[in-house]
Order: structure tokens, then sequence, then C-alpha cells
């Protein structure tokens, strides 16, 4: 019965002490508790649900109208979510870390049971009965026994504000209820995608919109010696060329006349090194001073690797990684004297607003960002970037101006996934037990978004003043822990000051990086105790639910257990490996089992098929889930065969597909999901955990087809053949 | 210098006002305001901008619009009839084939262009159709489903 509720906190996050204030949302500051900031209920009798988050392409938006339309029990396509608009959102910071469903979705949870409460209590006065003998179907609430005597919460609010706060005491509906939240509901933006209507930032056209291309310098160290202005002047509709500082920019009537006028203007850089030879990036990595934090120092720890029977040591390496969003970025941007509208796909509409507003020196209310969907972005690509772009020109012209980043720019200037370094060394005892782990990372923060001016290229240009020196490190630490039960242990992250390439959020954070390494030693210890490598990780895990997720992926690959590597000596070799994480340590669990294919002479990879089983929690729309997971593992795989950003001192050389190759459809192996639904769990995100295991999975199947180690990011075939050159047997 | 040219698009003449190298694509988006092929590399490496000159999938960003003649273009929304999505349209809407979906232009018109030639196509044919179109949110498996879907819903007729 839809009118069944009682007060539970099952399924959702129970760290909220208010709404939005899901799991370290204070990091991006307060959230409002005023219910008409959530939700409204229009007088046709929609329902207008308002998150300060946005869709990157995840489908959040269908979840989250999922969660409403369940609260409030109206149909789903009754709905309408408005999302990331400083002027009519509440302020949910970034959208980022998988935190959407747990931070957002909760905030609006718990505003829908809100208005629920105050719509029941209204009704009951209105159709003078109790409020437990009212029921509510489809927005209409009616008394029991008596549907005739009923009214619609369109009729009860007339159009009307709420003006409630959310207290988080409004009774919320029972897991074992719901109907829409649980539900493969589709997507509802694929219908104008698939449709080809305007539905990208890249689509947007406002009248009397010019167009705009860049000319940015070669290198971030490259200052501007000339410009000759002529060089363009015969281009017809070109309307000016911005300059200021090291910022240029082109603007014409139409796109191709802006791309011909940034092709053609002729500009005079002095470059100089702005990078570390590419060779040396991991031993300057170590080499550089860090802070550091030491999240494990097991007191007994030094003495029991001292009385260990052996001792293992090995490191892993992380090249630099770029978003590579398929689109590159674009915003529209519009200035009418002291105030300026800007269209951008950024995932944090307010603190990319302040941002702005104080490289303009303006008010941060005078700023007023709209966001509009861009390609995926995976973190922190040029979206913010570009939207500061598009306001200097659309300054400098006084019409609204449309700016284009090309794929080279967005290559080039993205900020990148950090290098990183992992040091592990581990103890055995003489029965294989492991009785010490040590954990070493070395590594540049993981978050630098935009929160004040300086971290914006484009103020960096204007000002000639590099990035300023990051004030908080975050997101190395992720996963740097295991949760495996070791008896003493030691993980140190070492936080490097500096990044030597301009270094943002790419999925997961330190997730993957960590994991690959963590996964792969576990392995290499499993190896030495010449112990099934999946039976030796069970020995580790006390929590059901850990060994649940790691037993559900081995049945479903149809793991059979023997110690890795297999005896063989084919010229294509066969093996499987598995790789074990809770994200966070505390969020959603995933066991990943790769199975490769390894050819000798060429070092070749294919992955032919992967097998993921995911636990997070209570499952809002299980499609929405297997999507996500299926596009982790791509991804992730992509990067750990494929990927490694190119550069020389004074460039970043990989800067088309061509330079910076991903995985094609040739590339893409089976893959075969098991969804554990745990209703009376909290639904947390899973944007990120699928990503984090892949890379060790496929080392280690790797290792199991033919003995060979893999530690450096990507497993190139080069690296293959060296790694099994050194002989298997 | 600008001229005036007469393009075939979407079953219909229109008359653009360009310079003759302008690349089709920036014509088709900015001049006729159809949003369904994207700008995605401009060097033909990612499909995004992918439309069909005559029943060929062809990449749009390089293609001067001065050489496309006669040809019949269609785009994305040009493959909708009567307000009836294409079966390839509905066969990627049914499988949920998309994350961001900015690269789903590509991979429709890909297929489309495939299953016109050869309707039955065999899993490495499907692939390697598809192989010059990137998409980085890793929605592949769901757009091999759709392809297959395509199939079926085309040979139901």
């Amino acid at each position: 019965m839809a009118d069944q509720t009682h007060n539970t906190n099952q399924g959702w996050s129970q760290q909220s002490g208010r709404p939005g204030s899901g799991r370290r949302e204070a990091v991006w500051g307060e959230v409002s508790d005023r219910l008409d900031d959530w939700l409204a209920i229009e007088p046709d009798g929609a329902v207008t649900a308002y998150s300060g988050k946005v869709e990157l392409g995840t489908g959040v938006r269908t979840a989250l109208a999922q969660i409403v339309a369940e609260e409030l029990d109206v149909p789903l396509d009754r709905v309408r979510m408005v999302m990331g608009d400083t002027a009519r959102t509440p302020d949910e910071g970034y959208t980022a870390g998988s935190m959407t469903i747990s931070g957002s979705g909760t905030a609006l949870r718990n505003a829908a049971a809100e208005a629920r409460r105050a719509m029941l209590k209204m009704a009951a006065e209105r159709l003078d009965a109790a409020s437990n003998e009212l029921a509510v179907r489809e927005g209409v609430i009616s008394v029991s026994h008596h549907p005739e005597r009923s009214i619609t919460y369109a009729e009860l609010m007339g159009g009307k504000a709420f003006n409630l706060k959310v207290t988080d005491q409004a009774p919320r509906k029972s897991p074992e209820t719901y109907r829409i939240v649980g539900s493969s509901s589709p997507r509802e933006d694929l219908p104008r995608k698939v449709a080809g209507q305007s539905s990208f930032i890249h689509d947007l056209k406002l009248p009397g919109m010019l167009h705009a291309r860049l000319v940015r310098p070669p290198g971030p160290a490259a200052q501007l010696v000339s410009l000759d202005e002529n060089s363009v002047k015969d281009i017809p509709g070109l309307v000016k060329v911005v300059q200021r500082g090291n910022f240029i920019g082109v603007v014409a009537e139409r796109e191709e006349q802006a791309i011909l006028a940034a092709k053609q203007l002729k500009v005079e850089w002095k470059e100089a090194a702005a990078y570390p030879r590419m060779e040396d990036l991991h031993t300057y990595l170590r080499r550089q001073p860090t802070e550091d934090t030491v999240l494990i120092d097991d007191k007994d720890f030094e003495e029991a690797f001292a009385g260990a029977d052996r001792q293992l040591h090995a490191s892993y390496y992380q090249p630099y990684h770029a978003h590579a969003s398929i689109g590159p970025s674009c915003a529209v941007a519009e200035m009418n004297g002291e105030h300026v509208t800007i269209w951008a796909s950024t995932p944090g509409p307010y603190p990319l607003g302040g941002a702005i507003a104080q490289m303009l020196n303006l008010p941060a209310e005078n700023v007023h960002m709209i966001y509009v969907e861009g390609a995926g972005s995976y973190g922190q690509n040029g979206a913010d970037d570009v939207a500061a772009d598009a306001v200097i020109l659309a300054q400098a012209v006084g019409r609204p101006v449309r700016v284009q980043w090309t794929r080279e720019e967005e290559f080039a200037w993205e900020p990148k996934g950090p290098a990183m370094v992992m040091e592990v060394h581990g103890g055995l005892d003489t029965q294989g037990n492991v009785v010490a782990w040590d954990y070493h990372v070395w590594s540049p923060s993981h978050v630098a978004r935009a929160r004040l001016a300086g971290q914006l290229v484009t103020a960096q240009l204007l000002s000639g003043q590099p990035a300023p020196q990051s004030r908080f490190s975050f997101g190395a630490e992720r996963n740097a822990r295991t949760n495996y039960t070791f008896p003493a242990q030691r993980v140190t992250v070492h936080y490097l000051r500096e990044s030597p390439l301009r270094a943002s959020s790419f999925r997961s954070l330190g997730g993957a990086e960590n994991t690959f390494a963590n996964e792969s030693f576990i392995d290499e210890l499993a190896a030495a105790a010449g112990v099934d490598p999946l039976e030796y990780r069970l020995r580790y895990l006390s929590e059901p639910r850990e060994q649940a997720v790691l037993k559900a992926a081995g049945e479903k690959a149809g793991w059979e257990p023997h110690p890795s590597p297999r005896k063989g000596d084919a010229e294509i070799a066969q093996g499987r490996g598995v790789a074990f994480a809770r994200y966070e340590n505390d969020q959603a669990l995933v066991a990943c089992i790769a199975e490769v294919q390894v050819e000798r002479t060429s070092g070749r990879i294919h992955v032919r098929r992967i097998v993921v089983a995911h636990d997070c929690g209570l499952i809002i729309n299980p499609d929405g889930v297997k999507n996500q997971i299926e596009g982790n593992v791509i991804q992730s795989l992509s990067r750990a065969l494929k990927e490694e950003v190119r550069f020389d001192e004074k460039h970043i050389t990989s800067v088309d597909w061509e330079t910076y190759p991903i995985l094609t459809f040739s590339e893409v192996p089976e893959i075969e999901i098991v969804l554990i639904n745990r209703p009376d769990q909290p639904a947390v995100g899973a944007g990120e955990p699928s990503t984090v295991t892949t890379a060790a999975a496929v080392a280690n199947a790797v290792f199991d087809a033919t003995g060979a180690r893999l530690r450096r990011i990507p497993f190139s075939p080069e690296r293959v053949q060296a790694a099994w050159g050194g002989g298997s047997k | 210098m600008s001229g005036e040219i007469v393009l075939m698009v979407n079953g219909k003449p229109h008359t653009v006002q360009a310079a003759p190298d302008t690349p089709l694509l920036y014509v088709l988006r900015n001049e006729l305001g159809l949003t369904g092929p994207h700008f995605g590399c401009g060097e033909e490496k990612c499909g995004a901008c992918t439309v069909l000159i005559g029943a060929k999938a062809t990449q749009s960003c390089k293609t001067p619009v001065s050489e496309i003649g006669q040809a019949r273009i269609t785009t994305l929304d040009g493959l909708i009839e009567e307000g009836e999505l294409h079966p390839v349209q509905r066969a990627f809407l049914e499988e949920q084939a998309a994350q961001c979906g900015y690269c789903l232009n590509g991979m429709i018109m890909t297929t489309a262009a495939l299953l016109w030639k050869t309707p039955h196509p065999s899993d490495l044919q499907i692939r390697q159709a598809l192989d010059g179109n990137l998409c980085r949110c890793g929605s592949h498996l769901r757009i091999l489903r759709a392809v297959r879907r395509a199939e079926a819903l085309l040979a139901e007729g």
C-alpha cells in the first residue's frame, strides 16, 4: 500500500543530518534546508524538483526523478528535474565522486517526504479525515474506503510555496514498498538524443551569437612575443582579435570564419621548458618534496616485517591520463553591463561562477551559470576553462559568444589524471600468510577544481601567472588502504606539492591506481605463497558482503582454483586474474575477473571476457547501474591497455586520437555483470567503483597466463614482451 | 569567397550561403540548424560528425561543401519519417545504448549505412564498421546489441 509509511533510513545515506548534506558534502559548503529550494507542486500537478547536481551522461537525472516520484507517489513522467542553474537550484558544489545519489538523492528524498507529510496534513483538514485514513496514489490523496473523498496535490497547493523547512523527521516510505525506485526506467534524455534534437552545450544558439576560436600558446610556459592582426584582416566576417596577456581569441560572425582566422593569425611565442623529461617522470616524482599522511601505523609493524620469513617488494607506475572527452569543451557567454550569463557543461555551476566572478572582479551574484550537458567528462576536463574563455570574449565584443575548443586544445589544456608511483612491501610467514603490509603512494593532489580565478587557464593566460599552489591535497588516499585484515600494516600517502602537468580529478581519483598496486601486490603474495589468488583474498576478508561479492564473481566466471602462474609454453597463453575493492573502503564493493590471451611474439594482450560482481547497496535503477559498470570497465580497460599522455619538455605531444588512442569496438571484451541488490543497505554511487579493479585483474590474468608481471600502465605490447622475455618458467 | 550553394538535405533542396571550402558539418549545424552531427575532432578520426551521403556513412568535418554536388545528404533527424523514428534509432533507444550520447549520431548513422548495405552482418563486420567511431563512455556493448536489434527490426520491415 502506498500509504504505508514508517520512518526508516534503510537503503539511504544515514550520515545526512540535513538535506543534501550527504557524505562529505561539507567540503563544498552548506546546503539549503528550505523545502521550496528543492520541490514545487505546479498548478497542473507536475512536480518540479531542483538539484544543484548535474547530469553528466550517467542517467542521474532519471534516477533522481525516480526518487522524487517514489516518495511523493506521482507517476515518473510528472516529475521534471531542474539541475545546475545558479538562479534556480540549490548550491550542491561539484557533481563528483559518485555522490549524486547519496547527496542530492537523499536531500530530494527527504524534501519529498516533507512535502508529502505537509500535504497529507492539509488534506486531512480539507477532507475532514484522520491522516492515517489517507492514501496517496498518483498525486491524489483520498480517504481509504471512501475514494470519492479525494483531493489532488495541485488542488491542495494551488501553485503556492510550502514555506517549510526540511526536518528529516517526515516519515519516509519503506524500500519494500518501492515501485519506481529499483526499476530500470528508461533515460528521459535519450529520445531527444537519438533523434538529433538539440541536447548539448555545443548545440546552443542565441540570437546574435558570434563564434570564436582560441589561439593558445604552444605550451604553458610560452610567452607572447608578437601578434600581427594584419595577417587576418582579409577574413570576411571577422569581428575582433582579442588579445590580453597570453590570452588570444578570434571572434567572427560564422564558425568557419573563426576557424580560419585562428589558423591564419600570425603569432610569435617565446617557448620555455615546462615539464621534466618524460623518461624521467617517475624518478622525478619520487624526488619531489612531499607532505606525508600516515593512514595506518600499527605499532608492531616494524617488528612483524623484520620477523617475516620472506619479504617482497614491488613498485607500480601510473602515467598521466587524459579524460579525452569525445566532444571538445564548448561554452556560450553573454555580458550585459555588469551582469554575465554563462551556459556551460561545468559540473560545478556555483563554485565555478564564484571563480569567474573573481576573475572579472564582479560580485558572485552577477554571474549566472546555467548548466547544459556536454560530452562525458569523467572528472575535470576543459569545461570550466572554456566557460571562462567565453566570458572574456563576450566581454570584449559585447555580444553573445560561443567558443569551441579544438581537439588539440582539449588534449593539451585539459587537466590530466595525475601520474603516480606506488610502492608496496610485504612480509610472509613460513606458511605464506601475510604478517606485514607496507604501502606507499606518491602523488600530486587529484583535485584542483576551480574555486579561485587563478585555477582557470584563462586567468593564468590573462595574468601571466601560473596556477596557485594547491592549498589542500585530496584524492591520493582513496583506496590506499585495502579492506584486508592483515595483522600489521603501515599505509603512507606522500603528497607532492605540485604536479608537473596540470592535474585534476579523473574518475575514482587515486582509487584506480591504488587498487592497481594493492590488488597486483596481493596477487604477487598469493603466487609467492603458492595459493589460488581468489582463495588467498578470501582469507583476509572478514565482512560477509566482501566475501559475497568475490564469490559471486568467481561463480559467474567459472573460476577454477589454482595458484598462478599456469605452467604452459604456448605461443598464445591464456590466463585469468581477479581483483577486489571496496570503493573508498566503505562504499560499493566490486570484484572483477578478467580472462586474457597473450601473444608471445607480438606481446599483445587480448582481453576476452570480464566478469564484475557489484554491490552498491539498494539499487535505484538496475539498468542504469549496469550501464555505469560497462562504461567503467571499458574506459578503465582502455586506460590500462593503451593510454599514456606523452610530452616533451615544452609541450604535450598527445594531442589527437592517433597520439592518444583509446579502446575501439574490435578490442572491447564481453562483459558479464552480477548485481547484488541490498535493499537494507544505503544506496551508494556506481559511477566510479568498477573503474578501480580492471587494471589489476588484467595484470593478474597476464601473470597467470605468462608468469610476467606488469607493473607499469599502460600494458603496451613492448612492456609485455620485455616482462615476458624474462621467462615464465 | 562566399557563394550560393544548393544542397539536397533530408529530401529537400536548401540554398545556403557559404565559402566553397567550408566543411559540410558547419553548414548543416549552423546554417540549417541540424544538431545531429557533432564536432569531435575535425580530422575524420572519431565519427561524431557522420552523415549519409547517398547511402554511404561519411564524416562531414572536413568534406568541403562545394564537393557534395547533387548527392543526397541524410542527417540523424532526417532518418525520421512522418514522425516515426527509424528502426535503427528505435533500436538504440530500446537498448538504452548511450551514456552521454555525444557519439550517438555517428553510431546510428554508421549502423544505418551498414545495415543498408549488409542486412545481416557478422559480428566482425559490425565491429569493423564501427571501429572508426569512438565512444569514451564505454557504451560499446550496448551499441553492438542495438545493431543486432536494428537488424531484427529492419528484417521485420
